[in-house]
């Protein structure tokens, strides 16, 4: 009998878990918020989310070819469907066909590859190319629309869709403006927030996600129950996402408390812009986020608070995507500061004192 | 009883059930036992037969040497055939010496040594001459000579011993049988131990997933009050050393010390046992209980297994295999040895052989790290075995000995949880090896470095002691200078050997 001896030391025995099984989940739970949105902002959205999806994956295939890697282990893990995934659903829904290759290129080619592939980037490779993309095209990046759901009256149909989407042109009367982009723009037409304001959208609305808005962030019920479904599949913990929503919480609080007029409240920052669809899916990124519990406290706070800033002071309404790009830089600093704790050491490294009490 | 809690670990596939409900059997006789001279940590033992000599049973064929060893005994009576080399039960597959015995059959005992009657009682010397003499080592599967942590308690003050029932490997129910089906020699050995140890109680702490034998060792430490029989949670690896301590106390052993620092000692249940037998009936260890399970045995079972049988002995004695299996491992899934082939022979620290198919084993090729982070929430000793892993693969040793690879258990609980199937623990046995080695031949080399600068001291003292003598000689014309260059050459030679002694 030829049984082959293992080359390698124990365990010789395994979870069920693998690199596909995580990615596929996270993919599973973005269905419904994409889903919902698809629908929401019809066929143009559905167009340039296959383009994103599809460019990505075909990055994926390039990259490897060039590399000289062996195509399927590496296309199979789902990681480069996922990254399109994320990053279609950060982009206007009715931006141009070019919007998703572009941002393909960026995202895969340069923001993971080129660092190595899966596992290697420090940035979160839709953020990379969904911030290059805003930066070099900003007209195409902040053209948005309201809800236009499919077939409805006035919902362009499968053929004015083909023009929106690879024609570049949206048809007059159908643009519209963020909650944060409003303000914004208000805020610098000398109109207080606290006036602005009153114009939004209800909480109702925007929980449920009938607002313009990036083709999946809009849906904050859809999302929160998929990140709910990642944190039961312990794919993900409520580290990041709570501390991330918890700092934007207090911080917008804060700043709305003392000037009313010039800060919009924490319920608006929770509710408006990426907050969600950043707390649970983009800033949990395993790859560019700190390895411990702890760290992930620190990252989250950072991304929270980074956004009120961004969001609150820089010349971009939304602030997710720098937020956590440069959260993204910190995370080795953070994964060398935030080490656990070594068994029979104390926090500094000492062993601890011998039969004393911790 | 509080019990708290422990950083980490993990709750993998148990598949206890495939051979818990088997009672313990005894293995039929094997046609040849091969008894490895070297089958605990410490120096071999030195062999006190010769081949053609006749053994009975229980009679002691090699004994101990040097301060940590263990002496080993004839499982049966029969003929000495040879002493031979045989491949190790280990990764290696290298050849170690072994007694090779032909069993005649007739069981024929040795004179063994009285009963010690009154061993709860008696000066702990005469248990801890017993518990050597009776080649007993940890049968957790460390192999450990016992009678060195039985006197953890001469310089220490020991509140207890632990005795450790928690037998978190899957698969492995050896201990979990002997506790339920000889609980009171399990609880007699433990209280002979503690006494030795001078501890003033026993708590035995058992994983929840093993009522049975909760249950009888319960029963059994009834008239006990110093014996606590104590439920602990199912939770990988809970039947490491410090963490059933700390489970147990909250006491966390600090860094580079002994659970015997914080006031407890622990041992296997199974060592409890053959304490009891050495001490109440004065035999020595000469069998042990091992599970055979999988799911490509036949029939699992759990065997009473004479030291020395070959593996193919127990394989056969539960049917065989079925096809051909994915991994052959000696001990549990998650920290035991591949087994090179079907010739070793079971030796002390055996608990266990595995047989296991592909879909038992789960492997897959390795793939990049997506710093997923369950490594790092789930290692027991607080380590980081993906930064270590990313020293090592780059060669920078010392970076992972500064992050705690050497602290590092082995419990194979990242390498298990990888998503990615990166071996992390070959990583860190790798690590750990070559740290030693390094250390070694620092040792070496400074204690070499030191000798030479003693010597060239030592010749310039006699040098100078020519020179001064010569000097004498010259100004007296005396012959005193004669014995001081007499003796240099004398020093020198003796001591330029030194070094390559060392």
């Amino acid at each position: 009998m030829m049984i082959e001896t293992a080359t390698t030391s124990a365990p010789y025995t395994h979870s069920a878990a693998s690199v596909q099984k995580t990615m596929n989940t996270v993919i599973l739970a973005l269905v419904p918020a994409t889903a919902f949105n698809l629908y929401l902002f019809g066929w143009p959205a559905m167009f340039l989310f296959s383009v994103t999806l599809f460019s990505c994956v075909a990055m994926e295939g390039l990259a490897l070819l060039i590399r000289g890697r062996r195509l399927l282990p590496t296309l199979g893990d789902s990681s480069a469907i996922l990254t399109g995934w994320l990053l279609a659903m950060t982009l206007p829904p009715w931006a141009p066909w070019w919007t998703g290759v572009l941002g393909a290129v960026f995202a895969i080619l340069l923001g993971k590859q080129a660092f190595g592939g899966l596992g290697q980037n420090l940035f979160n490779p839709a953020m990379v190319a969904r911030v290059a993309l805003l930066v070099s095209f900003p007209v195409a990046l902040t053209s948005w629309v309201g809800p236009h759901p499919l077939f409805w009256t006035g919902t362009p149909g499968f053929q004015e869709a083909l023009n929106i989407t690879f024609g570049g042109q949206i048809p007059d009367g159908f643009s519209a403006a963020t909650a944060l982009g409003f303000v914004k723009t208000e805020l610098s037409r000398g109109i207080p927030v606290s006036q602005s304001m009153g114009q939004l959208p209800d909480l109702m609305d925007m929980g449920l996600g009938l607002r313009a808005g990036s083709l999946g962030e809009t849906s904050l019920v859809l999302i929160l129950a998929g990140g709910l479904f990642l944190m039961w599949k312990k794919i993900i913990t409520w580290h990041i996402p709570a501390a991330m929503l918890g700092t934007l919480f207090v911080v917008a609080t804060l700043g709305h408390t003392a000037n009313p007029a010039r800060f919009a409240d924490g319920t608006f920052h929770l509710m408006s812009g990426a907050a969600f669809l950043g707390a649970f899916f983009i800033a949990t990124d395993y790859v560019t986020s700190p390895v411990s519990k702890s760290g992930q406290i620190v990252f989250g706070c950072g991304v929270g608070l980074l956004t009120w800033v961004i969001r609150s002071f820089a010349g971009y309404p939304e602030g997710v995507a720098f937020a956590v790009l440069l959260m993204n830089s910190l995370t080795p600093i953070i994964d060398q500061y935030t080490r656990p704790r070594r068994f029979g050491r104390t926090r500094r490294g000492e062993p601890l004192a011998p039969l004393g009490d911790k | 009883m509080k019990l708290f809690a422990i950083r980490g670990g993990i709750h993998p596939d148990y598949r206890k059930e495939l051979a818990s409900d088997k009672a313990i059997t005894a293995l039929p006789m094997p046609a040849r036992l091969q008894i490895l001279l070297h089958q605990h940590i410490g120096a071999p033992a030195r062999l006190m037969v010769a081949p053609g000599e006749r053994v009975r049973k229980g009679q002691m064929i090699a004994q101990g040497q040097g301060p940590v060893s263990a002496p080993t005994h004839a499982p049966t009576s029969g003929v000495i055939e040879s002493v031979s080399e045989v491949t190790a039960p280990h990764a290696s597959g290298l050849p170690l010496t072994a007694v090779v015995l032909a069993p005649d059959g007739l069981d024929e005992w040795a004179t063994l040594p009285d009963p010690i009657t009154d061993a709860l009682t008696v000066a702990p010397q005469q248990i801890w001459d017993r518990v050597a003499q009776a080649g007993i080592v940890g049968l957790g599967g460390a192999a450990f000579p016992s009678v060195i942590k039985l006197h953890l308690g001469v310089q220490r003050k020991l509140e207890m011993l632990v005795l450790n029932g928690a037998e978190c490997e899957p698969y492995l129910c050896c201990d979990d049988r002997l506790m339920r089906e000889q609980a009171a020699e399990v609880v007699d050995g433990a209280r002979i131990m503690a006494h030795a140890l001078g501890a003033r109680q026993v708590i035995v702490g058992i994983e929840e997933n093993k009522p049975e034998a909760l249950e009888a060792m319960t029963r059994a430490a009834a008239e006990f009050p110093d014996v606590t029989i104590q439920p602990v949670p199912v939770q990988y690896p809970m039947g490491s050393e410090r963490h059933l301590v700390q489970a147990l106390t909250g006491r966390e052993t600090p860094a580079m010390k002994l659970t015997a620092d914080i006031g407890a000692v622990v041992h296997n249940v199974a060592t409890a046992q053959a304490v009891h037998q050495a001490v109440r009936h004065g035999r020595p260890l000469i069998d042990r209980v091992v599970t055979v399970s999988g799911r490509a045995v036949r029939e699992p079972r759990n065997i009473r297994t004479p030291i020395g049988a070959p593996v193919a002995d127990l394989i056969a004695f539960c049917g065989g295999l079925v096809g051909v299996p994915a991994r052959l491992v000696l001990g549990g899934p998650m920290m035991g040895q591949p087994l090179p082939n079907l010739d070793v022979p079971v030796i002390k620290g055996t608990s266990g052989i595995l047989a296991l198919d592909a879909q038992e084993t789960g492997e897959a090729a390795p793939g990049p790290c997506i710093r997923c982070g369950t490594c790092v929430s789930i290692c027991p000793c607080g380590l980081v075995p993906l930064e270590m892993a990313a020293f090592i693969r780059t060669d920078d040793l010392k970076g992972a000995a500064n992050l705690g690879v050497t602290e590092c258990l082995s419990c194979g609980s990242c390498s298990w949880a990888c998503p990615s199937h990166i071996p992390l623990v070959q990583y860190f046995n790798y690590a750990k090896g070559m740290l030693k080695t390094k250390e070694r031949e620092r040792a070496k080399s400074e204690h070499t470095k030191m000798q030479t600068e003693a010597h060239r001291a030592r010749m310039e003292k006699a040098e100078a002691a020519k020179l001064a003598a010569k000097a004498t000689k010259t100004t007296r014309a005396s012959a005193n200078g004669a014995a001081a260059t007499g003796t240099a050459p004398d020093t020198r030679q003796s001591r330029a050997e030194e070094p390559t002694e060392a």
